[in-house]
């Protein structure tokens, strides 16, 4: 068994087109909610979202190569290729053989699957364009960012729903845990606006009309976003054999399933993810003292969510700090959970916790100290990273500063 | 599809296509369903509501505001606000049948 060190993180979201600039913004409780400019808002009943503003294929690939990625395999790639810069690998072919990719993405690649069908449907014509299929497959960001690095190992991408990152890195922990990959290259990535997705998620009624305020007393619902986070995972041996930078280490991964209701969470599902969690890292409950929660700002998930957490902590729950950065990233689907772990990480590594911002008053119903609105240092030894998906599938990363 | 859109909206016959649509929604018998029937009596949950939801709205071809949903628990709360939808909504539809 082998410990498993982070040496890496790359990020690109509405609050930061690297990992430098999201930490910024984290601490500082700087939201990137706002107007969706991307989509004409006409016909919807949000107007709000977490955009990367700004973001032009063009300026991170060549042309030709911009036309072959959709918008969520090429954030997926632009924070592979911070990550393992910020890693400092130095590649060698039998490391480039057994390195893992490991993406997470809800939705893979739909706002293509979209213009096609509005070419079909709309337009009246009689085909679509013939890299719909490559572009809009959800494994094509980890295709992408095996070609881009030469890696030849195991490739593959998890799908589900809002956990699929926590679940792409809990198993790329797994496997560099055990010996079967050196090195894991692990996130998710997400581009969620495109007006037939948006759409869907008007339908559900769980997107706010306003802003994302996680438990606070008015929350009203959740807001979307988009971008990738990708982490390298490597032993922790091997990290410090080449005197790479340790940013954390992940010391526990924990999943269940609600096998209940679609979409409505279960207090017993998360409360057993976390608890899976402690248990695959072998922490009392008494040593986590920071969760970064699933925390979406919807009326159901987030007294569930606090129910979980007095469940797993019990009296403890009073002494930790809970916060949900999804409050400033927004929700960004398939790629929260590596958003949320890098977050977590640099709160240990930085001894900072970012706050749960646009928070206006406490709801009864979510009795804990969510850090409202502005950050505050501590030194935190071990926290949690939550994840619960629709579809009742969860994820609980456990991860110790260095 | 659209409901007396600009006529006088009759209470008990917007009542009764509520009743309609929530059976053939969930797949019940209408006589199962009366003007006071809460949903939750009839098993469904918040998934269940939003696809009535969805339901109402083509029936009746109105556009139910996120925050009116969360509000309408019952067949007779449901009548009561699609009647007022229907009534603020322009009258420039000819649409009259129900």
């Amino acid at each position: 068994m082998h410990r498993v060190a982070v040496t890496g993180m790359g990020v690109i979201c509405a609050i930061g087109s690297n990992t430098s600039e999201y930490w910024t913004s984290l601490k500082d409780g700087r939201g990137g909610i706002g107007p969706i400019q991307s989509v004409d808002c006409t016909n919807l009943r949000f107007r709000n979202g977490a955009e990367v503003h700004a973001f032009n294929g063009n300026d991170h690939f060549d042309s030709k190569r911009a036309d072959f990625m959709d918008r969520f395999a090429q954030f997926a790639v632009v924070a592979a290729r911070e990550a393992v810069r910020d890693a400092k690998l130095e590649w060698t072919s039998a490391l480039r053989s057994s390195t893992a990719v490991i993406t997470g993405s809800c939705l893979g690649g739909q706002t293509t699957e979209d213009c096609g069908f509005v070419d079909l449907y709309r337009q009246g014509r009689n085909r679509v364009h013939p890299l719909t299929i490559p572009k809009s497959m959800a494994n094509a960001a980890a295709s992408h960012i095996c070609i881009e690095l030469g890696i030849t190992g195991p490739g593959f991408t998890v799908s589900t729903a809002c956990s699929s990152a926590a679940h792409a890195l809990g198993l790329g922990f797994w496997m560099v845990r055990a010996g079967v990959a050196p090195l894991a290259i692990a996130g998710g990535s997400e581009a969620p606006f495109s007006f037939g997705i948006m759409k869907a998620w008007e339908a559900l009624r769980v997107v706010s009309s306003t802003t994302c305020r996680p438990f606070s007393r008015d929350r009203n619902g959740m807001i979307l976003g988009e971008g990738a986070a990708i982490l390298v995972l490597e032993s922790f041996d091997m990290a410090q054999a080449r005197g790479a930078p340790i940013y954390g280490e992940i010391v526990g991964f924990g999943m269940s399933s609600d096998a209940g209701h679609l979409t409505h969470p279960s207090p017993d599902g998360a409360a057993m993810a976390m608890q899976k969690a402690l248990a695959d890292a072998h922490l009392e409950a008494a040593q986590v003292e920071y969760i970064n929660a699933h925390g979406t700002g919807t009326e159901v998930n987030d007294p569930v969510e606090v129910a979980a957490i007095r469940t797993v902590f019990g009296k403890h729950a009073d002494s930790i700090a809970v916060s949900s950065t999804k409050s400033m990233h927004g929700h960004a689907l398939g790629a929260a959970a590596a958003l949320e772990a890098v977050a977590a990480i640099l709160a240990l590594h930085h001894g900072v916790i970012p706050p749960t911002i646009n928070f206006t008053a406490p709801d009864p119903a979510c009795p804990l100290d969510v850090v409202p609105n502005c950050s505050r240092r501590a030194d935190v030894g071990y926290c949690l990273s939550n994840s619960f998906a629709f579809g009742g599938m969860n994820a609980s990363l456990a991860i110790r500063r260095v | 599809m659209g409901f007396m859109a600009n006529t006088i909206v009759s209470s008990d016959r917007v009542i009764d296509r509520v009743r309609a649509v929530v059976a053939d929604n969930q797949r019940i018998s209408v006589d199962q369903i009366t003007a006071d029937t809460r949903f939750e009596d009839l098993g469904m949950d918040s998934l269940d509501a939003t696809n009535l939801m969805f339901a109402l709205e083509d029936a009746f071809d109105i556009s139910i505001p996120d925050d009116d949903a969360k509000a309408l628990h019952s067949v007779r709360q449901v009548a009561t606000g699609i009647q007022k939808l229907l009534i603020e909504r322009p009258q420039d539809t000819t649409v009259s049948s129900g």
